[in-house]
């Protein structure tokens, strides 16, 4: 009898296009913006994600995420090396600065200063230029984004001439980070410079970056570091956990996406229902013959299901596939870096989808279940 | 103890006999207190394996309630409701179910074909219901058609078919499975005098055998002529009975007294 169901579906094209449709639709919009919710939020831990050499990070007590650094005092830096268990330890710095291009061009960037000697800090790929090009005189290293940013319409090359603060710096690399929550420009330079570009050289770390020695846990040696300095350290992971929470605490944006992905299930819902209960009108007098002929509402059941397994299965396909595509023909541009269709939201979704399609037949179902079959023997 | 038909359904062994449907004392109202109608008043009514009942009356005497309590869609109030030998104020909702997907085939005034299922499909479906296969239930249900004068519009949809030829579809779906009891609800109604008359023969000569009892339910006098007997109702009982001159060679079995 399901096949029985699936053939009454398929019969009623007008119907089955606008049940797949509502599935289609609701299905693009949660991956979609859910996706790109996670992506946001990834985002929102890029710089901590990208810093691969360190295990732990020491910062002001009152630092909450990556994005709200407060100073601390050079001397915090010796004191960190000189805790037992900490291998080594360097000077990280972060903050906001404006760049302007010969050509008038003003963007706002993160400037990050990594340590002079060691340039622990700076992420592995480099696309153009070399680590070791970071030691010259005003050397950067960007993101390409940030450079297509900078220079619309043109490939990234090195040697370009930037203002960072009205100061100069030359363009020495072009490095692979990722997509930074404030800005897509983000720059790395050495420590020192870091300081003369935004503060007048005055030493002011942000951060201090250590790794435990061997066989240490990162744990440990931040717990250590935390007693002896009176600063708050913690390990990569829940620095970059830390970040996350706080964009998710502090901004309207879990709030924003989580009402579009509302709303694309309950248009979902709306558009599945509706259509569903005028199918389901539309063939009751046909269900009611079934039962006068002898199917029980427990195959009638089957029957109805099977339909709004059909309708979500093709409807989550489409769906699905659309958000892939979104994904794959945005991929190039700057602006969504770093937003894909995650795996586990496709899988969620699915089950979004299987919850819309079955709250959307419910109702439906019902009438299928109570329908008389007497009504077949009154014209 | 029970017989079988020729594809191996059991039925119960009353089929086989004179009354395939025993009535008495049906009572059935509808609504309450003072909107409360009694539309079956005791009514009493039998029908026999082999022959071909009408029960006739004007609009509103109970027919349709009565062949809906026959066949196992309402219940009544008292009474008691024998058909092929089951009581079936006695059976649950699931047992009436299965009895009538069983045992009884039904013929609508407005056929109620599935709108998206061909001819053939539609005749199927009491088949596939039983649990057939959809092949060897369409086998059965193409010769069916067949012998009904649909060989050439069996790949054709509810919407492509005439009235007459939808209707002949609902009777190939009302006998596929072999019922032992047809029941008949206006099977004319809704089509010219001509196509009535026509399917009306059709129906005779492929629904009545000696194992099966048929019901019809109508208001057209001019087919009255194709009944074996005529049971006529008014107001909630059947008033008077008459038996026609036999127009079945199978009929095999004397009247059972009537009220």
């Amino acid at each position: 009898m399901i096949r029985v169901g699936l053939r009454m579906l398929l019969g009623d094209r007008t119907k089955l296009f606008g049940l797949i449709f509502g599935v289609a639709f609701s299905t693009l919009l949660i991956c979609q913006q859910t996706s790109i919710f996670f992506g946001l939020l990834a985002r929102a831990s890029s710089v901590v994600n990208d810093v691969r050499e360190a295990s732990v990070w020491v910062m002001d007590p009152s630092v909450q995420t990556i994005e709200v650094p407060y100073p601390l005092r050079d001397t915090e830096l010796g004191r960190v090396r000189g805790i037992e268990g900490v291998q080594w330890a360097v000077p990280f710095f972060k903050a906001q600065v404006i760049v302007r291009t010969r050509a008038g061009r003003l963007e706002n960037g993160v400037l990050l200063g990594i340590d002079d000697a060691s340039l622990v800090g700076v992420p592995d790929e480099f696309l153009q230029g070399s680590i070791e090009d970071l030691s010259r005189p005003d050397a950067i290293a960007m993101n390409p984004a940030g450079f297509r940013l900078l220079f619309p319409g043109e490939q990234p090359v090195l040697g370009r001439e930037i203002e960072i603060n009205d100061r100069r710096a030359r363009i020495a690399a072009i490095v692979d980070a990722s997509a930074a929550f404030t800005s897509n420009l983000t720059i790395y330079t050495r420590y020192s410079l870091a300081t003369q570009y935004t503060n007048n050289g005055r030493n002011e770390l942000s951060f201090v970056l250590a790794r435990p020695a061997p066989g240490l846990e990162p744990e440990r040696i931040a717990q250590r570091i935390a007693a002896r300095t009176g600063l708050k350290a913690v390990t990569t992971e829940e620095f970059r956990l830390e970040s996350i929470l706080y964009i998710l605490k502090t901004t309207g944006i879990p709030v924003s996406f989580g009402t579009v992905v509302l709303l694309g299930a309950i248009i979902g819902v709306a558009i599945v229902g509706l259509t569903f209960h005028q199918f389901v009108s539309d063939n009751l007098k046909q269900y009611a013959a079934l039962k006068a002929i002898g199917i029980r509402n427990g195959r009638l059941l089957g029957m109805t299901l099977a339909q709004a397994a059909f309708v979500g299965a093709i409807g989550y396909g489409f769906g699905l596939a659309a958000a892939a595509a979104f994904f794959h023909f945005t991929a190039p541009v700057d602006a969504l870096r770093g937003f894909h269709l995650y795996p586990e939201v496709a899988v969620a979704v699915a089950g979004a989808a299987a919850l819309i399609v079955l709250a959307s037949t419910v109702l439906s179902l019902k009438r299928v279940l109570v329908v008389d079959p007497a009504t077949v023997f009154r014209g | 103890m029970s017989t079988t038909t020729e594809h191996g359904a059991a039925i119960p062994e009353a089929a086989a006999h004179a009354s395939a449907v025993r009535c008495r004392g049906i009572e059935k109202s509808f609504g309450d207190g003072s909107a409360r109608l009694r539309v079956l008043r005791g009514a009493d009514f039998d029908a026999a394996a082999g022959e071909m009942t009408f029960l006739v009356g004007p609009s509103g005497c109970g027919k349709t309630t009565l062949i809906s309590v026959i066949g196992g869609i309402l219940s009544c109030e008292a009474g008691e409701v024998r058909v092929l030998g089951t009581e079936l104020r006695a059976l649950s909702n699931r047992a009436l179910a299965d009895f009538r997907l069983a045992h009884l085939g039904f013929v609508f005034q407005q056929f109620h074909l599935l709108p998206a299922l061909s001819a053939l499909e539609n005749a199927a479906v009491p088949l596939v219901a039983r649990g057939l296969g959809h092949r060897r239930a369409e086998e059965r249900a193409a010769a069916l058609l067949e012998r009904l004068g649909l060989a050439d519009e069996m790949r054709k949809f509810p919407t492509q078919l005439s009235g007459g030829q939808q209707q002949r579809v609902a009777i190939a779906r009302a006998l596929v499975h072999e019922p032992s009891l047809l029941i008949c609800d206006e099977p004319t109604a809704s089509l010219d005098a001509r196509s009535g008359h026509t399917v009306m023969e059709l129906l005779r000569e492929v629904a009545v055998a000696p194992a099966r009892a048929v019901i019809v339910v109508t208001h057209d006098s001019r087919i009255f002529e194709l009944a074996d007997r005529i049971a006529h109702m008014s107001d909630g009982v059947i008033a008077r009975e008459e038996r026609r001159a036999a127009r079945s060679a199978t009929h095999q079995h004397s009247l059972p007294s009537t009220t």
